[in-house]
């Protein structure tokens, strides 16, 4: 089917668009010459993940490719599809490049520094509507601290990004420099779909097709909001704030209810953990938009949407340049009261990201 | 003469609306080492006793948090001798006669299906299943069991289906959630095929021992975190048979999915139906939408029963599952976490509904009179 751009003729906050580069020469001019000489000779072509393969439906819709590179790699396609048709006020850029997965930590690391100025220069001094997410090494948390602290500064940065399948996971105490970096900066975390730890992505060991990976990942997103709470993180920094990218929403009522029952039974192992696990989701979490994993019967949607107790928890995203919905009209949920779609198409991400 | 739990009605109450009464989770033992495994280890043969004694258990080790009390039981469910849950007449008097039970399938926790060394852990389902058929089904006609196999290979798995497949008391094939890899992969076909020879249910309880941490992000510190994480392990499950088109393959495969929870599942089948109609092209054997196969051929036990803060949210969720056929009522003594048949279901549930879930779904599947 030939990709709708039509907007919803009303403005928004777009808190998922990815931006990407066409292959490693385009950071060639931020890398140090013993990192240009060592992936030239070694022939690294970057990380080993696969989280959107080329020819799947859903990496890309139709048409976002640009001639050379791949979708989202060209501003001038991404603004006339992705930005204007939508009256975007703010788009907040998330580049899903996985260093975390590059096992060489030195390496990763200036990656990541060479993808944060490339996003500056490219990016958001492109078009003042852009924000963007910092890529850190954060399988390293020092020197994903020390990103921090480079880029933390610049008014274009609004979060730091991490792919939702680590090695470890986020609720321990080795992510501490990085969220006490974060905060200082006033920078929120973003958790996104995807990653490559060398772990299997399920409790059962690994699946074997795509597919089946991509519905899975609820469930990674599942385990990481559950070690937030339950391992302290949110306990340790009250200011921490979470945004969910690309996870799916309608499983988290169902998680909350588990959680809280759970805590009911096991809450002295956990004693900083004072309030039910829900409370604590519905104050540091945000979820985006897509995919919105709708059920057939639409009054369904706006109950899991009323299941979540909190009209802040939802923020709009089109996962530009993936493919998630088609027309405008499946674009958001059918049915919502004007004042809580408001919140979810603009003030939820405004408020979170201090915008 | 047991003391009666402490949230237990007067002797034969059922439920307060007199609802007949199947417990589809009972565990007669819980452990992988002394003194649970003493409970069966008379039945294995005496070379395997032997390594059992002298090396025991070789599972895949590292990953297991301490539970919140011995063996996970409530402390009123303690019998005279042994673990809890092993003692026949405790267990009757504290749970079977007290709520005045029609039957009580027995789910046997034992570490046979996560052993590395392969032939040691069929040596133990065979042990199990002996012990089972000698001191728990020939003593009481109101129990059932599910049948332990050795589930990581299936030709070991098979023979032991074999053995004892066509025995009247064994209603079912016992897999735990944590498995080495998705079952939906090739590798356990050939148990699903004989299942279906044998009109035998996969029944998919709780635990196990995974190839990894588990969660798909690392290991978990509290036990909350393993205890809570487990629906992550069914969901992950659910998935794995749907897409791998195994009731394409094994059309009359039934699987009940046992103390996993249910609240996850109706927006688990949404997910795996929009992603199939955005990526069919990689799954091309499946012929129908992934919750038209679920809502055929899963069953899902009750307990732990999800508690929503308000009670229209339960009413919602259970119009969301739409699988009002498939719901079975389960206690899971003698567990912390036991659900009492005259308080799990909330009163807002019809009654045809109550009776369906507290007994009747489970009279269906496996075939009780």
């Amino acid at each position: 089917m030939a990709a709708d751009f039509t907007g919803l003729g009303r403005p928004v906050i777009d808190c998922d668009i990815h931006n990407a580069f066409a292959s490693l020469e385009t950071l060639v001019p931020y890398l140090h010459d013993h990192w240009v000489a060592y992936i030239r000779e070694s022939h690294f072509r970057g990380p080993s993940a696969n989280d959107y393969p080329r020819g799947a439906p859903t990496s890309a819709r139709e048409g976002t490719a640009p001639a050379t590179g791949p979708a989202g790699s060209d501003l001038a396609r991404m603004q006339k599809q992705g930005l204007d048709p939508w009256d975007t006020e703010v788009g907040i850029l998330t580049c899903v490049y996985g260093v975390q997965s590059v096992l060489n930590e030195d390496l990763a690391a200036s990656l990541a520094t060479a993808i944060n100025q490339w996003q500056i220069d490219h990016w958001l001094e492109k078009d003042a509507r852009l924000r963007a997410s910092l890529v850190v090494p954060s399988q390293n948390p020092a020197l994903a601290a020390r990103e921090i602290e480079r880029f933390g500064d610049h008014p274009g940065f609004v979060q730091v990004m991490l792919p939702v399948r680590s090695y470890s996971l986020y609720g321990k105490r080795e992510y501490d420099p990085m969220y006490a970096a974060a905060i200082k900066h006033n920078l929120a975390i973003g958790i996104h779909f995807g990653g490559a730890s060398s772990l299997p992505p399920t409790p059962v060991g690994w699946p074997s097709t795509y597919i089946e990976e991509c519905a899975d990942m609820a469930q990674v997103f599942q385990a990481q909001v559950l070690s937030l709470i339950s391992e302290g993180a949110f306990a340790r920094f009250p200011e921490l704030r979470v945004a969910l990218i690309e996870s799916g929403f309608v499983w988290m009522p169902a998680w909350m209810w588990r959680m809280d029952k759970e805590w009911k039974g096991l809450r002295r192992d956990t004693p900083w953990v004072v309030r039910p696990p829900s409370d604590y989701v519905r104050e540091h979490i945000r979820i985006t938009l897509q995919p919105i994993d709708a059920p057939a019967n639409a009054d369904h949607l706006l109950q899991v949407i009323g299941q979540l107790d909190s009209d802040e928890m939802l923020m709009f995203s089109t996962d530009y340049p993936h493919w998630h919905f088609d027309g405008p009209h499946e674009a958001i949920p059918t049915g919502l009261p004007d004042a809580l779609l408001e919140k979810i198409l603009r003030e939820n991400a405004r408020a979170f990201y201090n915008l | 003469m047991a003391t009666p739990l402490l949230d237990a009605p007067a002797v034969g109450v059922h439920t307060k609306e007199k609802l007949a009464v199947i417990d589809c989770d009972i565990h007669n033992v819980d452990g992988y080492q002394s003194p649970a495994t003493e409970v069966w280890v008379n039945y294995m043969p005496s070379a395997w006793k032997d390594y059992h004694l002298k090396i025991a258990g070789r599972r895949r080790a590292g990953s297991n948090c301490p539970r919140a009390v011995p063996f996970a039981a409530r402390n009123d469910a303690f019998p005279p001798e042994g673990p809890p849950g092993s003692h026949l007449g405790f267990m009757q008097d504290q749970l079977l006669d007290a709520w005045d039970m029609e039957y009580g399938i027995l789910n046997p926790l034992s570490p046979a299906g996560g052993q590395q060394n392969l032939a040691y852990g069929a040596a133990i389902a065979q042990a199990v299943n002996d012990w089972q058929i000698a001191e728990w089904l020939e003593k009481d006609e109101r129990l059932r069991a599910s049948l332990t196999i050795a589930y990581e290979d299936a030709d070991l798995a098979v023979a032991e289906i074999e053995r004892l497949g066509d025995h009247p008391g064994f209603v079912q094939l016992m897999f735990m959630a944590r498995t080495m890899e998705p079952l939906g992969r090739r590798k356990y076909w050939k148990i699903y095929e004989v299942a279906e020879a044998y009109d035998l249910p996969i029944g998919i309880h709780f635990g196990g021992a995974g190839v990894g941490p588990i969660t798909g992000a690392g290991k978990a510190s509290h036990y909350i975190q393993d205890h809570g994480g487990m629906p992550m392990a069914f969901q992950a499950q659910v998935t794995s048979y749907v897409y791998e088109g195994v009731f394409e393959r094994f059309p009359n495969l039934k699987i009940a999915l046992i103390e996993g929870g249910f609240g996850w599942m109706g927006p688990l089948m949404w997910r795996l139906d929009n992603w199939y109609k955005k990526l069919k092209m990689e799954v091309p054997d499946l012929k129908r939408l992934p919750s038209e196969y679920i809502r055929d051929h899963f069953w899902l036990t009750t307990q732990p029963i999800e508690e929503p803060p308000d009670p229209a949210y339960f009413d919602q969720m259970i119009a969301h599952l739409n699988m009002n056929d498939k719901l079975m009522f389960a206690t899971d003594y003698p567990h912390w976490d036991f659900d009492a048949p005259d308080r799990a279901l909330p009163r807002s549930l019809d009654r045809n509904v109550r009776e369906q879930i507290m007994a009747e779904n489970a009279r269906a599947l496996y075939g009780l009179a």
